[in-house]
């Protein structure tokens, strides 16, 4: 066996947060060798990327600090090492991918003198040289015409290309290690089987180590060799991906492997009356040039979808960012202006005041995506709840009002005596559930449930699929499940619609529909959701 | 963070034997949990807590200035008979005969007439008088020196000397003046109780109004974005363009300028400074997800505004309000030491510290008017940061 490449031995990350002190990490060792690639998976604040920064020192020292460990890198310990000695490391030695290829590049320098800045200071290279070797590093990272790239801002660039100029900006010095940081969380599944395929490949050409960072089982399995358990900042299981995976010993581990959204599609009912109706709706949205604002186009983010939904049942509706789902949803709601008839329990909704609408609001709801964002950090939970009887009743009795708000928390699984706090002291998954009582709190036909899982860890999607199905059976609910995690929709779904650039390319009963896809591009989305396979050339958009 | 939430309950609700919860029985004058909870996260602010008593001990004492500074006694006690010299006005007759050559019929001077005090003393009368025997308009009668006059307990050998030699009243027979008199003999301490109540009234009022109208406009702005924003940011511009000084001028050359038409006239400015602020708030909050969540519930724009945007834009606004009290009074200070502020002879401020900067041999009138000033900006600054931080959701620990 050849000498680890990067040891971390019994590593400890405290931070000093006022008058006491919280333990990030506790005495995780793991060892990387040449070649080799390491998962470290677990939840959000379960420390792994914490371990990860501190192996470039890239932690807000000194708030932070290492109470045990030593983390040797080509058997010398960094740890000790000074700031300037460190900053020869990094860049260089270790180098780094972040999860936001949106912000971990410069918006403002062209995407030539970042990675060739990268190229000076380490190796010293400009002009000509630097030149080639940024072309060379594009070529090599998968960027198309290299060359006629180099003066373009991140900005202009896409989502999985700014991520693979992220990539080569890593690269460029031919670092011994690799560390990536959640590298694809941010990226649409197709581009993330891309990136993964990517990196994989350069790995393989370059010998050089990877620490790979994620919460998502399938990528370990796709990319790794070894991987490492967190939780609360302890590695609970480490060992070769193929072990831990068929024979799993700590039972977190367990858990983890068995955190798959429970099946219970809703039923279809053909005979059920027609919840929501569209015919051809369109979103359109105008682009104006010049001084008298005159329309040159449309940026079509709906163009003419037409969906049927029955009571009873769930629609899911798939599709990468920028597919237009989102907006399709916020359309029926009336949240936005669009084009076409939306019939909702047979009233006509198109051309509604947003007064008229009102009295329909009742029965048609929405939860948001970003538990962070979607409650008013300033109004108690029993006030956010409360607030739609307000609107809707507003001659309830207050006693009866506040009943209703706590059988609502009661149905989400919430204490009810929580429901004085405000927001910001309940985790992401309890939010989320506070958030669904504010929906159906008013006892709604029809919700809209707007990527509903995205933010939350694996364990906590499970738990609130379990209670958007529990919901559904007790009060007999209608469905519109906008995501683009296709494994919690195959969950939910009894219908699915897959959508791209604001058109259906697909739609049909869940079941048909994942079996046997018709289309390319639902076939692609599917092999890049399920197994991580890249598609053909062609039919996924870089 | 779930940790914490679970180690300590802070509403304990009852549980019925029927299983039912019901919020804790609240009095109607009990606080709602979240606003116990601010005055809680208020009060482990130390300074701001105790700056905010101080403030309230100042400004309850200087609203009733008049029982403690005042050339009138509080009650006067004559044969058998009580008077209230401090809220009625009692013609000198009433204490002697009517027929009584040396008495006027003219109000009664309790201060400084000896005929009359001679006279109640002899029918056995007494009085009660304030801690300080001056009005921020009486004048003192009796000075050791050229006015301004020293604090009485400054007054050394040399003084008295003077005062002696040259004809002032002798040390022993001056009245007690505990920070000296000004440049016409007016107490010094009657005038900056008077004074700081005039200015932390004309502070509050200014700020309250400007206050409200600033964010109303701020929010319609934000809110509505578009057309009403951009023609009410020009208005805007345009109006702030307006030279204040030059104007206030004008103004008073044409109206007498007493308390109300100055606090017209600032008003016409000082709500512009809210605006923007308020209005990048609401600009920022309308695309949050939550105002959505309460368009989908059906909630009407003002709700919208009123229960969601404006609680957010409120720790802003909050963040800005002791600097705009602040500079409220400044600004009143400022121009009553240009001379532009209130009529002569009204307690101010600023014309204290124009005084002194006129008689820099009488250091008593610039220092206690500055630290009058500075103590009351630092109080008024303490509070509203502790009143900041107070509202702040995310801030619990100092």
């Amino acid at each position: 066996m050849s000498e680890p490449l990067l040891s971390v031995r019994a590593l400890s990350v405290a931070f000093r947060q006022g008058d006491k002190d919280i333990l990030a990490v506790d005495k995780v060792s793991f060892d990387i060798r040449k070649g080799e690639t390491l998962a470290l998976v677990g939840e959000s604040g379960s420390g792994k990327s914490v371990t990860a920064l501190s192996v470039m020192k890239l932690l807000p020292y000194p708030q932070a600090y290492h109470p045990s460990g030593q983390i040797l890198f080509k058997g010398r310990d960094v740890l000790p090492l000074s700031e300037a000695k460190m900053r020869d490391v990094r860049g260089c030695d270790i180098s780094i991918i972040f999860q936001e290829p949106q912000t971990s590049l410069n918006p403002l320098h062209v995407i030539e003198k970042q990675i060739a800045e990268s190229l000076a200071l380490h190796r010293g290279i400009s002009g000509p040289a630097a030149r080639k070797r940024v072309i060379e590093l594009l070529d090599q990272v998968g960027i198309p015409d290299p060359e006629s790239r180099l003066g373009s801002y991140p900005h202009q660039l896409s989502g999985g290309q700014r991520q693979r100029v992220m990539i080569a900006l890593a690269l460029a010095n031919e670092p011994d290690l690799l560390i990536a940081d959640e590298p694809t969380t941010a990226l649409d599944v197709t581009v993330q089987a891309q990136i993964l395929k990517l990196l994989k490949d350069l790995q393989g050409r370059l010998g050089m180590a990877m620490l790979f960072i994620t919460h998502d089982l399938k990528i370990v399995r796709k990319v790794a060799d070894q991987v490492c358990v967190m939780t609360q900042g302890k590695i609970v299981e480490h060992g070769p991906v193929e072990r831990v995976f068929t024979q799993a010993t700590h039972p977190y581990t367990q858990q983890l492997l068995a955190a798959e959204p429970k099946k219970e599609p809703a039923p279809i009912k053909p005979d059920a009356p027609i919840v929501l109706q569209t015919d051809n709706l369109k979103v359109w949205f105008p682009i104006r040039r010049g001084v008298l604002r005159k329309t040159v186009g449309h940026i079509k983010a709906v163009d003419g979808v037409s969906i049927e939904l029955r009571k009873g049942e769930t629609l899911g509706v798939v599709g990468e960012s920028g597919s237009g789902k989102t907006t399709l949803g916020l359309a029926i709601l009336r949240l936005i202006s669009s084009d076409g008839p939306v019939v909702f329990m047979g009233n006509q909704l198109q051309g509604l005041k947003f007064k008229s609408m009102r009295p329909f609001r009742r029965n048609m709801q929405i939860v948001f995506q970003d538990p962070y964002g979607s409650l008013s950090p300033r109004m108690s939970v029993s006030d956010i709840i409360e607030e739609g009887l307000w609107v809707h009743h507003p001659t309830m009795p207050q006693a009866e009002r506040e009943q209703r708000v706590i059988s609502a928390l009661v149905d989400v699984g919430l204490e009810p005596a929580t429901r004085f706090r405000y927001p910001h002291e309940f985790s992401g998954g309890q939010r989320q559930r506070i958030a669904v009582a504010r929906a159906i709190v008013l006892e709604p036909t029809f919700v809209v449930l707007d990527e509903p899982t995205s933010a939350l860890d694996m364990l906590i999607q499970c738990q609130i699929v379990a209670l958007l199905c529990k919901l559904r059976r007790e009060h007999d609910l209608t469905y519109m499940f906008i995501s683009h995690d296709l494994k919690v929709v195959s969950a939910l779904a009894s219908r699915l619609v897959v959508m791209r650039h604001g058109k259906v390319v697909e739609e049909g009963p869940a079941a048909d529909v994942f079996a046997a896809p018709k289309n390319d591009y639902t076939r692609a989305l599917f092999a890049a959701a399920f197994d991580l396979e890249t598609a053909a050339e062609g039919v996924v958009a870089e | 963070m779930d940790a914490r939430i679970l180690d300590q309950e802070p509403e304990a609700p009852m549980i019925t034997p029927a299983g039912t919860i019901l919020a804790p029985a609240r009095g109607p004058f009990a606080l709602s949990p979240i606003n116990r909870r601010r005055w809680e996260n208020f009060k482990r602010n130390r300074r701001g807590y105790v700056s905010l008593w101080i403030f309230i001990a100042l400004f309850i004492i200087s609203m009733f200035a008049e029982f403690i500074a005042n050339d009138k006694p509080l009650y006067v006690h004559v044969a058998g008979k009580s008077f209230f010299p401090i809220f009625f006005t009692y013609p000198d007759t009433a204490f002697g005969d009517k027929d009584d050559p040396n008495l006027l019929g003219t109000a009664a001077d309790f201060r400084d007439d000896p005929y009359l005090k001679e006279l109640i003393a002899k029918e056995g009368g007494w009085m009660i008088w304030p801690p300080i025997r001056f009005h921020y308009d009486t004048h003192v009668s009796k000075p050791p020196s050229p006015f301004p006059s020293k604090p009485t307990w400054l007054l050394n050998e040399q003084d008295c000397k003077y005062a002696a030699e040259n004809g002032f009243a002798k040390c022993d027979e001056v009245e007690a003046n505990w920070l000296g008199t000004d440049d016409q003999g007016r107490d010094v301490v009657a005038r900056l109780i008077y004074g700081f109540r005039i200015s932390v009234l004309f502070g509050l009022i200014l700020t309250i109004i400007s206050s409200i109208i600033g964010v109303a406009a701020g929010a319609v702005q934000g809110y509505f974005g578009g057309w009403v924003d951009l023609l009410f940011q020009r208005f805007i511009e345009i109006w702030t363009s307006i030279p204040e000084l030059y104007l206030l001028l004008i103004i008073a050359s044409v109206l007498v300028p007493g308390f109300f038409v100055l606090l017209g006239i600032l008003l016409l400015f000082s709500w512009v400074r809210l605006v923007g602020l308020v209005r990048a708030e609401f600009l920022r909050a309308r695309n949050f997800e939550y105002i959505m969540a309460a368009r989908a519930l059906g909630v009407s724009n003002a709700v919208i505004m009123f229960r969601h945007m404006l609680p957010n834009a409120m720790v802003a606004t909050m963040t800005f309000l002791p600097f705009i009290l602040s500079s409220s009074v400044m600004t009143l200070t400022a121009l009553d030491f240009l001379g532009f502020g209130l009529p002569p002879g009204s307690p101010s401020l600023g014309e204290m510290l124009s005084q002194g900067k006129s008689n820099i041999q009488a250091p008593w009138l610039g220092l206690s008017g500055f630290f009058t000033v500075a103590i009351m900006l630092s109080l008024l600054i303490f509070i509203g940061e502790g009143i900041r931080d107070a509202f702040d959701p995310r801030k619990t620990r100092w």
